[in-house]
C-alpha cells in the first residue's frame, strides 16, 4: 500500500503511540524489577525515589537463601513439566483422532472440550479437593497436577486439532498407501511435521500451569508449594517486605515471559487458525 | 488399511477417560453438592436440603453485590480491553521501524502470573509508597494521597485497571491477526476509489474483523467473569463487599467458610449465567470450524 504521510505525521500517528504501548506493556514490572534492587531504606522513602543510588541485590540472596523460595521454584518446575508430559500424552492421540477421522460423535465430542474450556474453577475446585482429600493425593504433585490437567487437555485438544490440521492428510495417507502402519506413520511422518505446534502447545501448557495460582493453593500445603502460593503467603509471613516481594516476583516472572515471547508467533498461530480462517 | 470403525475412539479414550474424571465429575458432583448441606468436617452426614441453598441465595445481600459487582467487572474490563487492544493491534498493523519489537512486547502482561499482577499493582497503588500516588502528587492532580484499594467507592475500578493491562494483549494479539487476513489490494483499492480512512475502517477492516471481534469478546467475557485471582491477591473482596465477584464469594464460601453446599450453588448460579453466553459462542465457533 502506498503511504502519503508526512514523516512528521508518522511519528505522531504510528510511532509515537506505538512506543507509549510499549511503555504500557512494560511499565508495571519494570517497576517491580527496579524495587527490587533498591535498599530497603530507599523501598520505605515517600516521595518516591525512582532509581536506587546504590542499586543492590540484597534481596535476592535473602530470598534464596532465607525463605523456601528455592523450593518453592523446584516444585513449580516439577509440576509444570509434569502437567506438560500428562497434558501432551493425553492430547496428541486425541487431536490425532479428531484431526484424521471423521467419526460418529466428533463434532459433539469436539464441542465438548471447548465447552470444558469454559467452566469457572470455583466449579471444579471444591469437588477436586474433597476428592483429593479422600484419595490422599492432596499436598502431592500428582494432585496438583491432575487439577493443572483440567485446562491442560481441553486446550491442548484444541490448538494440536489445529495444527493437524494444517498438515495435509495426502502425506500420511500416501505413507499408509506405500504399506507403512497407522503406528509408523504417525512416528516417522506426522509427529516430525507437527513438531513446532506440539512444542508450541507444551510451552503453552507449561506456562498456564507455572502462573496458576488456585489449584496450586487449593490442593498443595506444605510439601509441595508453587512459586505462585509461596509468593502470596509472603505477604502474611514477612508483614509485606517489598523487596522480598517483588525480588520474589521478578525472578518468577522472567523465565516464563522469556518463553512466551520465544513462542508466542507459534502460539498465536495455532490460537487463531480456527478463529481467523472463516 | 488397517483401521476399523473403532480406530479413533482409542485415540480419544485416555483424553475423554481423564476429562471425565477431573472435569465432569466434579462438575457433576458440584451440582450434587448444591442441593446438600455439605460440610466438609461430617463427610458422612450430608442431608438433602433441596433447593434451600438456591433460596437462601435470594435473601443474601452478599449475593447481590456480588453479582452487580460481576457486572461491572465484566462489561468494564472486557470493554477497555477489547478498546485498547484494537487500537494496539491498529498500531502494531502500521510498519514502522521497530515494529516485530513492539510487536513481541506487547504481549508480556499476557505471560505474566495473575498473582505477581496482582503484587505489582498492590504495590503501585500503595497508600504510603506507591507510585501512583507520588506521580499525581508530583502532578499537582491530587492534594493527598488516594487509598485506592482500600476505598469502597474506588477499589474495584483499581482493580478492573489491573485486570484491563493483564488481558489487552489477547485482544491485540487476535485482532492483529485478523487484520492481516484482509487482503492488501481491498485497502488499495478503496483508497483509489477515494476512501477515507474511516470509510475505509467502516467498510473494508470491519466486515473482516467482525467474526474475530466476536469470537474474542465472547471467550474473554467467559475467561473475565471466571477469573479471581488478581482480586483475591489484590483486596481478597474488601473492603467489604466492595470488591467481591460471583466467583470470588463462591470461593470464599467454600474455602474460609467451609460451606461446600452454599458455595456449589453460587458457583452453579455462576455457570448458569455463563452457559447463555457459551452457547451462543460455541454454536458460532462450531459453525465456522466445521465449514
Amino acid at each position: 500500500m502506498i503511504d502519503r504521510r508526512s514523516r512528521t505525521q508518522r511519528f505522531f500517528e504510528i510511532e509515537l503511540p506505538a512506543a507509549i504501548l510499549i511503555v504500557i506493556a512494560l511499565a508495571p514490572y519494570a517497576w517491580m524489577a527496579i524495587t527490587s534492587i533498591k535498599p530497603t531504606a530507599d523501598i520505605a522513602r515517600f516521595p518516591v525515589v525512582y532509581w536506587p543510588d546504590e542499586p543492590t541485590l540484597i534481596h535476592y540472596a535473602d530470598l534464596l537463601a532465607r525463605t523456601t523460595f528455592p523450593k518453592n521454584l523446584l516444585d513449580s518446575l516439577i509440576v509444570a513439566v509434569s502437567a506438560c508430559a500428562l497434558g501432551l500424552g493425553l492430547s496428541v492421540p486425541a487431536a490425532y483422532a479428531f484431526s484424521r477421522f471423521g467419526f460418529i460423535g466428533r463434532r459433539f465430542l469436539m464441542t465438548q472440550f471447548l465447552t470444558i474450556n469454559m467452566f469457572p474453577i470455583v466449579l471444579m475446585i471444591i469437588p477436586l479437593f474433597v476428592a483429593m482429600r479422600s484419595l490422599g493425593l492432596l499436598d502431592t504433585v500428582p494432585g496438583v497436577v491432575l487439577g493443572h490437567a483440567t485446562f491442560a487437555i481441553p486446550f491442548a485438544i484444541w490448538m494440536l486439532t489445529s495444527y493437524l490440521n494444517g498438515i495435509p492428510k495426502e502425506l500420511d495417507e500416501a505413507a499408509m498407501v506405500d504399506g507403512a502402519s497407522r503406528v509408523q506413520t504417525i512416528v516417522k511422518i506426522l509427529l516430525p511435521l507437527a513438531a513446532p505446534g506440539i512444542v508450541s502447545t507444551g510451552i503453552y501448557i507449561f506456562v498456564a500451569s507455572w502462573n496458576e495460582y488456585l489449584f496450586a493453593m487449593m490442593l498443595s500445603g506444605q510439601n509441595v508449594r508453587t512459586v505462585t502460593v509461596a509468593l502470596q503467603l509472603f505477604i502474611g509471613e514477612y508483614t509485606i517486605q517489598w523487596g522480598l516481594l517483588t525480588a520474589g516476583g521478578t525472578l518468577v516472572a522472567l523465565p516464563v515471559t522469556l518463553l512466551f515471547l520465544f513462542v508466542q508467533r507459534h502460539l498465536i498461530g495455532g490460537l487463531t487458525a480456527g478463529a481467523v480462517k472463516s | 488399511m488397517v483401521s476399523s470403525r473403532l480406530t479413533p475412539y482409542y485415540f480419544l479414550a485416555p483424553a475423554i477417560l481423564a476429562t471425565a474424571a477431573i472435569v465432569l465429575y466434579p462438575v457433576a458432583s458440584t451440582l450434587w453438592m448444591s442441593f446438600h448441606d455439605f460440610v466438609l468436617f461430617r463427610p458422612h452426614d450430608v442431608p438433602f436440603t433441596g433447593l434451600r441453598n438456591y433460596q437462601r441465595l435470594l435473601a443474601d445481600e452478599a449475593f447481590w453485590i456480588s453479582l452487580w459487582n460481576s457486572f461491572v467487572w465484566v462489561g468494564l474490563a472486557v470493554g477497555l480491553q477489547f478498546a485498547l487492544g484494537m487500537a494496539a493491534a491498529l498500531i502494531l498493523n502500521e510498519s514502522f521501524a521497530f515494529r516485530s519489537f513492539a510487536r513481541a512486547l506487547v504481549v508480556v502482561p499476557w505471560a505474566l502470573p495473575s498473582v505477581i499482577i496482582g503484587l505489582m499493582f498492590t504495590w503501585v497503588y500503595d497508600y504510603n509508597l506507591g507510585l501512583l500516588n507520588d506521580m499525581l502528587l508530583r502532578l499537582g492532580f491530587i492534594k493527598s494521597p488516594v487509598a485506592w484499594l482500600a476505598d469502597p467507592d474506588i477499589a474495584l475500578y483499581a482493580v478492573i485497571v489491573a485486570l484491563v493491562w493483564q488481558g489487552f494483549p489477547f485482544f491485540a494479539v487476535i485482532i492483529l491477526a485478523g487484520l492481516q487476513a484482509i487482503p492488501g489490494d481491498l485497502h488499495e483499492a478503496a483508497e483509489i476509489d477515494g476512501a477515507t480512512r474511516l470509510q475505509r475502517f467502516r467498510h473494508v477492516v470491519w466486515p473482516g474483523l467482525k467474526g474475530v471481534i466476536l469470537t474474542a469478546l465472547l471467550l474473554r467475557t467467559i475467561w473475565v467473569a471466571n477469573s479471581l485471582d488478581v482480586i483475591l491477591v489484590m483486596t481478597g473482596g474488601g473492603p467489604g463487599y466492595a470488591t467481591h465477584t460471583l466467583p470470588l464469594y463462591a470461593f470464599l464460601r467454600a474455602y474460609s467458610g467451609m460451606e461446600f453446599g452454599y458455595g456449589s450453588a453460587l458457583a452453579v448460579v455462576l455457570t448458569l449465567f455463563l452457559i447463555s453466553v457459551a452457547a451462543f459462542y460455541v454454536r458460532r465457533t462450531m459453525r465456522e470450524a466445521f465449514r
